[in-house]
């Protein structure tokens, strides 16, 4: 088995809101993320599988990109996380849970090829999704 | 399994001298590292914690918690200082390794005590060069 990986860059803005929640319940819960904010994201995601016989590949890198340009790129880059997509509405886009969101995207595109994403919020902080543990 | 990874830095000093060994010997061991001046690295901390995901807050501990800990336990007691001063090392040889284990121990008692979530590793850098995984993921 061999994993290979590619890795996107992609750009959004959010904040750490629940609508059920006064203003200042949600500055005491979630403090300065409760204020308009953005990151540069990179995402990395990783498929795992035997090299094709013929074509020696896992998968072609070029539908790889394509399916992260669809169900990644086209959705999340240069939106805002809370009101141009649906998951953040009503529950806060950390990066767990964003992580979660981009994994499940994935697995309904990739299927048991993807093994795992790593979501990097900056250079110093990413979550990390395994495939195992979830299905 | 999702996992949060959380990196922070602290500069200290350290000199690789042990007490059972002959001066020769430390710096037949240690080389460089032996000078009894000391040197220092800017260490790089990278802490890994799993755990549910907090139905309120959607995080498996919010990071601005994950951070007060680490500073506590960590930041405050060895950034900026030398590092065969402090008790843990009265023993122990400070040696990349050594720091390595012991805040994972630190760590993986300090999260589990203070919140909901559990430390799955961390990992020191000493250089760009050199990283040291310990803990249950050694990763």
């Amino acid at each position: 088995m061999v994993t290979l990986t590619r890795a996107a860059d992609f750009s959004a803005s959010l904040r750490y809101w629940r609508p059920e929640l006064s203003e200042a319940e949600n500055r005491a819960l979630f403090g300065r993320h409760a204020s308009q904010h953005g990151h540069n994201y990179r995402l990395e995601v990783s498929v795992r599988g035997e090299p094709d016989p013929v074509t020696g590949m896992v998968m072609d890198l070029k539908d790889l990109k394509a399916v992260i340009e669809r169900e990644v790129m086209a959705r999340f880059d240069h939106r805002d996380l809370n009101r141009d997509t649906p998951w953040f509405e009503k529950e806060p886009p950390t990066p767990e849970r964003f992580a979660l969101v981009i994994f499940d995207l994935l697995q309904a595109a990739l299927g048991e090829l993807l093994c795992g994403v790593r979501l990097r919020q900056d250079e110093d902080l990413w979550v990390d999704v395994e495939a195992e543990a979830r299905s | 399994m999702i996992t949060l990874t959380r990196r922070y830095r602290f500069p200290a000093a350290h000199v690789l001298r042990s007490s059972r060994l002959s001066d020769s010997d430390n710096e037949r061991t240690y080389g460089k590292c032996a000078n009894p001046a000391g040197h220092g690295h800017d260490y790089g901390l990278e802490v890994s914690i799993a755990g549910p995901l907090d139905a309120r807050s959607g995080a498996i501990l919010a990071v601005d918690r994950l951070d007060a800990i680490v500073q506590k336990r960590v930041l405050d007691r060895l950034s900026h200082r030398l590092l065969n001063d402090d008790p843990w090392f009265e023993t122990r040889v400070p040696t990349a390794e050594q720091i390595a284990l012991v805040l994972e121990a630190e760590l993986a008692a300090a999260i589990a005590a203070e919140s909901s979530a559990r430390l799955v590793g961390i990992r020191l850098l000493e250089t760009r060069r050199n990283f040291f995984a310990c803990g249950e993921r050694e990763a």
